[in-house]
């Protein structure tokens, strides 16, 4: 694990092709200044797994207005208008899941498990051309773990191990996120000194973490503003 | 903002909620029935990662603690937060006891669709259909027809369903049913409707189980 100074260093690893995790749920938890700084790399045709694809023109929403988005998956693009236009129009590729899928899917890419039997989205739209099985003469459908890999997140506090805390409904997708990418960076509002985060407290244990920055952008009740 | 038929039809769901459940609430219509739930010992669960969701007042908000409908709330004494895995592992699960819901329409087998409308840019599911599948009991909360007047209770669905699981409890402006034994069973009538006004206002056949 390494601490950057640097936004665009902790981003060294990103290449274009790549498939990229973001973790929050709209704004609350996502990591504010990676994807700022993401928006800024010269790299395309990236896949994009997050919940949603930011708001129009704001956070993710850049980097689909900038076509540096082949591809997304996520449970819920309604509240940015340009993925259904992106979509229509033939330039983007979207995957939607039910958003305990999509959760699950990246809790299994990070544990080691190829895919997974729900129940989710059994007869529906979600489940045409997908493998079923009836278990105890339930159906369910088969869903394909997720894996990416670089994933960007959000944390409240970290040591300089790299252990992670969260701040309430901010935590959502990041500590599943942590672990399911090969390099994984996180941003957090506050780096400590190892042995100050009570071990029974950590959330996110350090041996997912690879790469960190101190967040430059907070969510307020204002809005996101600098941070520090 | 909330009009006089929303929070009519949220004040009739609250009436639904027991003591000790654990009930999760959609957005729309069904975050307004916390208001209306008199009873301390229930307890809100939000799909992002929250159990123990009270209303927050506009001083004490924390824009990081918010429910699926991305607004802001408060935390309950004994509240928790966890992971969206985790979260809909106890959706899935089984261990919500109520899900209640907003939808578009709902069909004969109360089977609902909330989640896309054909050809509009409606591309987003949610936790719809986990709740569908995981919830003990579901409760949809809706307007009895469309602003132009047509019944939102149909035969079939025209939009894309939500899940195979048939919804427990529809509650209306205009009235309230229950599904039994395969079939929709008309169980009150809101104040001053008539069984009439019912039956013209909904395409699905039901079962006239007033009392």
């Amino acid at each position: 694990m390494k601490i950057y100074e640097s936004v665009e260093q902790a981003l060294s690893c990103v290449e274009s092709g790549q498939t990229i995790m973001v973790g929050g749920f709209g704004l609350v938890g996502g990591p504010l200044t990676l994807i700022d700084a993401l928006v800024e790399l010269d790299v395309n045709d990236l896949t994009i797994i997050s919940n949603n694809l930011g708001e129009k023109g704001k956070g993710l929403g850049k980097l689909l207005e900038q076509k540096k988005v082949k591809k997304a998956i996520g449970s819920y693009f309604t509240g940015n208008r340009d993925v259904g236009e992106a979509f229509q129009r033939g330039e983007l590729e979207i995957d939607l899941l039910p958003q305990g899928t999509l959760a699950e899917s990246i809790r299994a890419g990070g544990a080691g498990i190829g895919g997974y039997y729900t129940k989710t989205s059994v007869g529906t739209d979600l489940a045409k051309g997908k493998e079923t099985k009836v278990i105890n003469g339930e159906e369910y459908v088969f869903e394909e773990a997720l894996k990416a890999d670089v994933a960007i997140i959000r944390a409240h506090k970290a040591d300089r191990l790299g252990n992670l805390v969260y701040y309430k409904t901010a935590r959502n997708f990041n500590p599943i996120m942590a672990t399911a990418a090969k390099t994984v960076v996180v941003e957090v509002d506050e780096i400590v000194e190892a042995g100050e985060l009570s071990s029974d407290e950590i959330i996110t244990p350090h041996l997912f973490i690879d790469r960190m920055i101190v967040a430059q952008k907070i969510l307020t009740k204002e809005g996101v503003v600098e941070h520090g | 903002m909330a009009n006089p038929i929303q929070e009519l039809i949220a004040k009739r769901a609250a009436k639904e909620v027991a003591d000790g459940q654990i009930i999760n609430l959609g957005i729309g219509i069904p975050t307004l029935v916390a208001k209306y739930v008199e009873n301390d010992n229930v307890h809100f669960h939000t799909e992002n990662g929250m159990l123990g969701v009270v209303g927050v007042d506009e001083e004490d908000i924390d824009p990081n603690v918010v429910n699926a409908g991305k607004m802001p709330v408060g935390e309950a004494i004994g509240s928790s937060f966890f992971n969206s895995a985790e979260s809909f592992g106890m959706i899935r699960g089984g261990h919500v006891d109520v899900a209640i819901l907003g939808v578009l329409q709902v069909d004969e087998q109360a089977r609902i669709a909330n989640w896309a409308v054909p050809g509009k840019n409606i591309i987003g599911v949610g936790g719809a259909m986990d709740l569908l599948i995981g919830a003990q009991k579901v409760i949809v909360t809706m307007t009895h027809t469309s602003k132009d007047g047509k019944s939102k209770i149909l035969k079939n669905c025209t939009y894309p369903i939500t899940s195979t699981r048939s919804v427990d409890t529809i509650i209306t402006e205009m009235a309230v049913f229950n599904y039994v034994d395969g079939q929709l069973h008309l169980v009150e009538l809101m104040p001053e409707v008539t069984l009439q006004q019912v039956e013209a206002s909904t395409e699905a056949s039901f079962v006239n189980a007033l009392k």
